[in-house]
Parts: C-alpha cells; structure tokens; sequence
C-alpha cells in the first residue's frame, strides 16, 4: 500500500520535473550572480557536527560561450564580512584576525582558469581562489541545474583546504576541508 | 618506598603532590592568561584548547590521588605540632585535594554548556566527551564566574598551603616540607 501510494506520487509530480533537455553547450552569454544565490560552507569537527555557515553578501558572472564550456570565464567574489552561522560569537571569531581578517581582506576571490565540460550539463572549474592575501589553485564542480527565461541555475560545490590561506586554526578540532555547497543564479545581462 | 608509612609519605603521594601543584599553578596562569589575549583570537584559541587539555590531565590525576589518599595511611602528625594546627592543616589538604577536582569539573562545566560545542580534544588524542546538561549563554556564563571564583580561591588557599609548609621548614626548622621530599620524621 505504501509502496503504491509512494509510486503515484512519483508519477504525479513527473509533469513538473523539467525534462533533462538542458545542456551546457546551448548556453552561451554573460550572467550576472543574483543576490537571490546561496552560498553555503561547512567545516566538520571531530566526534560529529561542524560549523555551518552562509555568506549573504557576493557577486560574481559567467560568460558562457556557446559550445564551448573552455573559452568560458566565471568570476566570483564573496565579502566574508558577511558570514552568518547564526551564533554571533562564532561569526566575530570567523571575522577576526584568527581566520578571516576582513579588515585587512575584506573579499575573497575566484577566477576560473579552466573549465571542462564532462557530460552534458556538468562542468569542472579551474580557477585561482585569492583568500587573505593569499593565492591558490582550487576546483568546483558545477551541475547545471535550471534554466528558465533569462536565468540559469548552476549547483557548485567544491571542498577547499584552509591551511594554504593561514587560516588553519582549530585544526585538527575542526576539519582542515572547508565544503562549499552553492546555488549560483545566474541572471542574463 | 610506594606507599605511606606512619613516619613518612610513600613515593606514589610525593609524586602526585608535586606534580599535581606544579600543574595545578601552571594551570591557573594559563587560564587567567586566556583572558589576558582576548585581543588576539587566534592564540587565545590555542590556549584554551591547552588549558582544557591539562585541566582534563590534572582531573586525572587528582582522582588518582584521591583514591590513592582514601587507601592510603597517612604519616603521623609531628611530635609537638598543636592539635589546632594539625586539624587545620588536615582540613586545607582534604579541601585543596577536592578542589583540585571540583575545578576542573566546573571548567568541563563551560565547555558542555556553551552554545559554542567546542570538542574537548585532549593533547589532540582524545575526545573527552560533554558532559549532558542544557547549553545557553547565560549557563556558560555562570559556570565561567563559578570556575574562575574556584580556581582563584583554590589558588590562595595553596598559597597559604605553601606558606605554611615554608615556615615550618625556615622558621620551625621541622621536618614537615623535608617528608613531602621523602624524608621520615625526626623528633
Ligand atoms: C609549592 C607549593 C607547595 C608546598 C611547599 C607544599 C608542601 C606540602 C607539604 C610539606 C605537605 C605535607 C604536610 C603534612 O605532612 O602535614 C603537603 C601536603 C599536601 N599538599 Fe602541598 N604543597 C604545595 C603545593 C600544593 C598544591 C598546589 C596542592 C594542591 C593543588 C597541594 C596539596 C596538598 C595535599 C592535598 C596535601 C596532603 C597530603 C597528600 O594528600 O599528599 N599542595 N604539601
Ligand atoms: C585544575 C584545573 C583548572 C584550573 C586551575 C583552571 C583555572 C582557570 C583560571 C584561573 C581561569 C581564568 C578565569 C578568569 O580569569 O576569568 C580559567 C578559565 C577557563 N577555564 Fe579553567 N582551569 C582548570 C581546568 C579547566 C578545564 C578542565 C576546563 C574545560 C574542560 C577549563 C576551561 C576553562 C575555560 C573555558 C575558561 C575561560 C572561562 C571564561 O570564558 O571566562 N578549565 N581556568
């Protein structure tokens, strides 16, 4: 009976899932992030749980070349300023000099230097993530989620080191493996 | 010798003694200097985690050192000590032994009822779990009050410990700080 009833409501809902027609390689123009995006981190800490956490405040484009995911450009920059993890104590901690520094670095950078279409609507992004002053090479995974008029939807997530940027304290209380989750809208210009 | 004798204090509670005081000193630097760095977060953050660690080493071993004590003679008070003394004496020790737990109880205190779930990993090799109580800040708040007022208090009373000790061995010229080295009473 159950089983019955959990089939039909799969069934039900199959007119609303958007056919699986969407590809990277029809996409082509210059999005902006929408403010409307998610971007969403978390840091696991030893014996369970973590630290999770959002920033409410970025920008960031795609220029998408049409057939092309390589000749393709993503800019993102966050303000770390903004991080939320809903316990205000742990927000000013993130924001001190023992991790952040938004004083002195008061946005985090990423620019893609290369991108590889794997599959029709999944992307790998190289790119150079500038964090606290400081440089490094990191990869996104990015799946093509929505596109509807003149937005596209894109999940990217990507697990980084914290380390290479001075921000390794607490470790090995806390996970050295920052995890990215991020709903990124982009809105055609 | 390991253990107590009527004239003489074992190897066992000579170790513990000093390495527990040596600790327990050490232990109150530490915590008042976590407060001292509040404007620097990232090595603030370090001590904490140290001092958690060897507050969880000298619970340890101040249980211990409790059990030992309760199985334990103890070495005789000395010849011509007033009796006065020799109860007030017995009753700092008793009170310093419990508070070399009760401290560290009230710091495992802040940490299980702070909002912020802090893992007590020991010397980076174990977690020490939390103990089951409700987390707020207002509860972390009172047991940091508790904790320090505790810790400061027990700090002056080894004080006092220590003082008394010394001038039995400068001033009395006896043998009460030369047993706490192993040496056995001399009348
Ligand atoms: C450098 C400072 C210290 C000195 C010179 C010192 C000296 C002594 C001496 C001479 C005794 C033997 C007393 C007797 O036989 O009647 C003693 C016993 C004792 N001391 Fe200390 N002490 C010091 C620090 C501490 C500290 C910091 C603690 C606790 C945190 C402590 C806890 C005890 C206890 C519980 C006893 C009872 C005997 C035992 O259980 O081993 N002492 N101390
Ligand atoms: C014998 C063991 C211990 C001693 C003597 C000791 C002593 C102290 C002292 C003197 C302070 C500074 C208080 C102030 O100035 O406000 C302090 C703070 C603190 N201790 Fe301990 N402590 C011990 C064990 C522990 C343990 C086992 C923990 C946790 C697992 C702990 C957690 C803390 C915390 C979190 C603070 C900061 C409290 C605040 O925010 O004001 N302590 N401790």
């Amino acid at each position: 009976m159950r089983v019955m009833f959990f089939a039909i409501s799969l069934l039900m809902l199959l007119p609303v899932m958007p056919a699986r027609a969407d590809t990277l390689s029809a996409l082509r123009g210059r999005y902006v992030v929408d403010p409307s995006s998610h971007i969403a981190f978390s840091v696991a800490q030893i014996g369970g749980g973590g630290i999770q956490g959002v920033f409410p405040r970025f920008s960031g484009t795609f220029d998408l070349q049409p057939g092309d995911m390589a000749k393709s450009r993503v800019t993102f920059s966050l303000q770390p300023e903004s991080v939320a993890t809903g316990e205000p104590r742990v927000e000013k901690f993130l924001r001190s000099s023992a991790v952040f520094d938004v004083e002195a670095y008061p946005t985090i950078t990423f620019r893609s230097t290369a991108i590889r279409q794997e599959g029709s609507d999944h992307a790998v992004i190289q790119g150079v993530l500038t964090a606290r002053g400081i440089a490094h090479r990191e990869t996104f995974e990015a799946t093509l989620v929505k596109r509807q008029g003149q937005t596209i939807t894109f999940h990217v997530v990507g697990d980084l080191m914290r380390s290479p940027y001075g921000m390794d304290v607490g470790t090995p209380i806390y996970s050295n493996v920052v995890r990215f989750d991020m709903m990124l809208n982009g809105r055609r210009r | 010798m390991l253990r107590n004798t009527r004239t003489s204090y074992g190897t066992v509670a000579i170790v513990l003694h000093w390495t527990i005081a040596l600790l327990f000193f050490a232990q109150i630097a530490l915590g008042f200097l976590t407060q001292a760095v509040a404007d620097r977060p990232r090595l603030q953050f370090d001590l904490y985690q140290w001092h958690k660690s060897f507050g969880f080493l000298i619970l340890a071993l101040a249980l211990v050192r409790l059990a030992w004590s309760l199985s334990s003679i103890r070495p005789l008070p000395l010849p011509g000590v007033p009796r006065w003394e020799t109860t007030a004496a017995r009753t700092v020790h008793r009170l310093i032994l419990a508070l070399t737990i009760a401290v560290p109880m009230a710091g495992w205190m802040i940490a299980s009822t702070s909002p912020l779930m802090i893992p007590s990993f020991v010397f980076d090799l174990v977690v020490v779990p939390d103990l089951p109580f409700t987390r707020s800040d207002a509860i972390e708040a009172f047991w940091s009050r508790t904790h320090a007022l505790l810790a400061y208090g027990s700090g002056l009373l080894a004080l006092a410990h220590a003082g008394a000790a010394i001038h039995h061995h400068l001033l009395r010229k006896d043998t009460t700080l030369a047993r706490m080295f192993g040496a056995h009473t001399v009348r």
